[in-house]
């Protein structure tokens, strides 16, 4: 059994020891963030398929705070996981060549990985919101990272609205503990259960979930993501567009509807539409981009839109597919964007206009690209189209036939974007591309490309096992969901309280 | 009554932010905001005539029940304001160097990235 503190404490303290040692050792940056997120990559393999407790200092759990694993925490920490042993892979060779200090990089880096590892792991309503933001301080500092111009104005808008968000859910959080004096998210929703809702508690939902979507992005919300994404560098677009907006909005929203306030028409409603507006209006916004980076950042919000379709139906397949498709974005989408940084690290240029032809010079991020498209647009038999596949299909079941058809729409419109970036960037070449200019470039360094691939055999095979291996990894994650608060206290508070039945 | 007042100063800070255009004063109605939760988290545990959530022998735990003010949001208040002031620092930080860059405050004048 995994001590699950561990997730947090070990990136804390190479977080801490990095700035200490490196003054003198100039190599230790690299070495220790690479052992360190295998280390905890790792670690998170090893819970699969565990369900376990772990009370901080032994205080049982209404009083002290504890840490919960179960299926859909145990998603989430792989995926975190992932994305940032490949990001770090990636870093190595990229942050040498445009930013001036790996110290600060790593270090932030690794901080921003103990608060999400934390919010997936914590039981506690308080301590969630002081992981999130651990997790939020240490990304606005890495969007703001080169100190340009751009960046700094990103990184300060990006600021702004994520810390009202922080205020709101701060805000939720003292109106709960003044209404049930607990903190406890199956205490709450215990309390919940035994009082009933009323309106202190439905505006502190809202303020939760205004709170929580501005972090995940969704549509009314999404204003700060398209500049904060780009001006990020790659790898830390790739961990904030494949992981952050998921670990700190998606499952937030997630686990408080299904396993504390319960879900009910209404917020399945909610959901779904929110879900259908992002994922169409940000496809839209995507196709007319000419910037490399903030088109992809633009596609994150059209897909978290299928994320929320998912999870908003409600049903156990809606689940399952939104699972899948968390899981998937996560990899092709980090893929993109680290496909993107090898294109700027090699040409120095993200418009698309002024690149062209790097098929032939760039082979090995080419054809990575050239998946990670197919898989985003759901082309089978890349791990993309399984998931869209499972979400239409349960749009249908659960009588919603529009729902998927504008699923279906989102996808093709997808399609058409990325087709653009295949042709202006790897299989052609845009109106400003000068062919002297690209003379020089060679495919990019080994850890880099090894970080590609990696992910690219991801995409692909993700995609052919869960035909028989999807019960395998998701269906502990649609348990978990589907049975509802009520395995959740049980599980939580075991025999310390009477709870009362379903 | 003295709740509706904090949530008045919650509004008058979430007005600084979505209406000023002066960064120093979308700083300012932040940390309005933040710290009407924290004087609101402060008065969820607060009662009148209480004594120091401190238990010692000779203390009944009935008397120290009914008397002692509530700990716990006194432990969240100085979280959030240690959290507060990371924040806060950094936002400076961030507004310091774009003064460097723009050489104003004014944020309708910083139009560099892409609309």
């Amino acid at each position: 059994m995994t001590n699950l503190s561990l997730f947090i404490l070990i990136p804390l303290a190479a977080a801490f020891l990095i700035p200490v040692v490196s003054r003198k050792l100039k190599w230790f940056p690299d070495v220790c963030g690479i052992f360190t997120t295998l280390l905890l990559l790792l670690l998170s393999l090893q819970t699969m398929n565990q369900e376990t407790v772990y009370a901080m200092g032994n205080w049982p759990a209404p009083y002290g705070i504890v840490f919960v694993l179960d299926g859909f925490s145990c998603l989430l920490l792989i995926i975190i996981n992932l994305v940032g042993f490949v990001s770090t892979l990636f870093s190595f060779e990229y942050i040498e060549y445009f930013y001036t200090s790996k110290l600060r990089y790593y270090s932030l880096f690794l901080l921003m990985l103990a608060g999400m590892n934390g919010v997936v792991l914590t039981g506690d309503l308080f301590n969630l919101f002081v992981f999130l933001e651990i997790a939020s301080i240490a990304s606005y500092a890495l969007v703001g990272f080169g100190c340009q111009s751009r960046e700094l104005e990103a990184s300060f808008k990006y600021l702004v609205m994520s810390t009202v968000a922080s205020s709101f859910i701060l805000l939720a959080i003292a109106l709960v503990y003044g209404r049930f004096g607990s903190l406890n998210i199956a205490h709450i929703a215990l309390l919940i259960k035994q009082h009933g809702m009323n309106d202190t508690i439905i505006f502190s939902f809202v303020l939760l979930l205004v709170g929580f979507g501005v972090k995940s992005a969704i549509v009314p919300f999404h204003a700060w993501l398209p500049d904060a994404h780009p001006s990020a560098p790659a790898p830390i677009s790739a961990m904030l567009s494949g992981v952050v907006i998921k670990a700190l909005g998606v499952y937030a929203i997630v686990r408080l509807v299904y396993n504390l306030f319960g879900m009910t028409a209404l917020i399945s409603n909610l959901l779904i539409y929110s879900g259908i507006i992002s994922m169409i209006i940000g496809v839209l916004l995507a196709l007319g981009q000419w910037d490399f980076k903030r088109l992809l950042a633009y596609h994150s919000i059209s897909q978290m839109g299928y994320i929320f379709l998912g999870f908003g139906l409600g049903t156990p397949l809606g689940i399952l597919g939104g699972a899948f498709h968390l899981f998937n974005h996560s990899l092709f989408k980090s893929l993109l964007f680290l496909n993107s940084g090898s294109v700027e690290y090699e040409t120095g240029t993200r418009n698309l206009e002024k690149l062209g032809d790097l098929v032939q010079k760039m082979p090995v991020t080419a054809f990575s690209s050239l998946i990670a498209s197919l898989s985003i647009s759901g082309i089978p038999p890349f791990n993309g189209f399984w998931s869209k596949l499972i979400i239409i299909i349960a749009a249908v079941q659960a009588g919603k036939p529009v729902v998927a058809l504008w699923a279906v729409i989102g996808s093709i419109l997808t399609l058409a974007s990325f087709s653009k970036i295949q042709r202006y960037v790897f299989f052609g070449h845009g109106k400003n591309f000068d062919q002297n200019s690209f003379k020089a470039i060679n495919e990019v360094p080994l850890l880099m490309k090894m970080s590609m691939i990696i992910l690219a055999i991801l995409c692909t095979f993700t995609g052919l096992l869960m035909i028989n291996g999807v019960n395998g990894i998701f269906g502990p994650v649609v348990n978990v969901l589907d049975a509802g608060p009520h395995t959740y206290i049980e599980k939580i508070l075991k025999s310390n309280f009477f709870i009362p039945g379903n | 009554m003295i709740y509706t007042l904090c949530f008045l100063l919650f509004t008058i800070g979430l007005y600084g932010v979505t209406c000023k255009k002066n960064i120093v004063k979308i700083i300012l109605g932040l940390l309005i905001m933040e710290y009407s939760i924290n004087l609101f988290l402060i008065l969820l545990g607060w009662r009148k005539n209480g004594i120091a959530p401190i238990i010692d022998q000779s203390m009944s735990h009935e008397v120290f029940v009914f008397q002692a003010v509530d700990p716990l949001p006194q432990a969240l208040v100085l979280t959030s304001i240690v959290i507060g002031l990371g924040v806060l620092s950094l936002m400076v930080a961030i507004s310091i160097r774009l003064y460097q860059r723009y050489g104003t405050f004014d944020i309708t004048e910083m139009n560099k990235l892409k609309r």
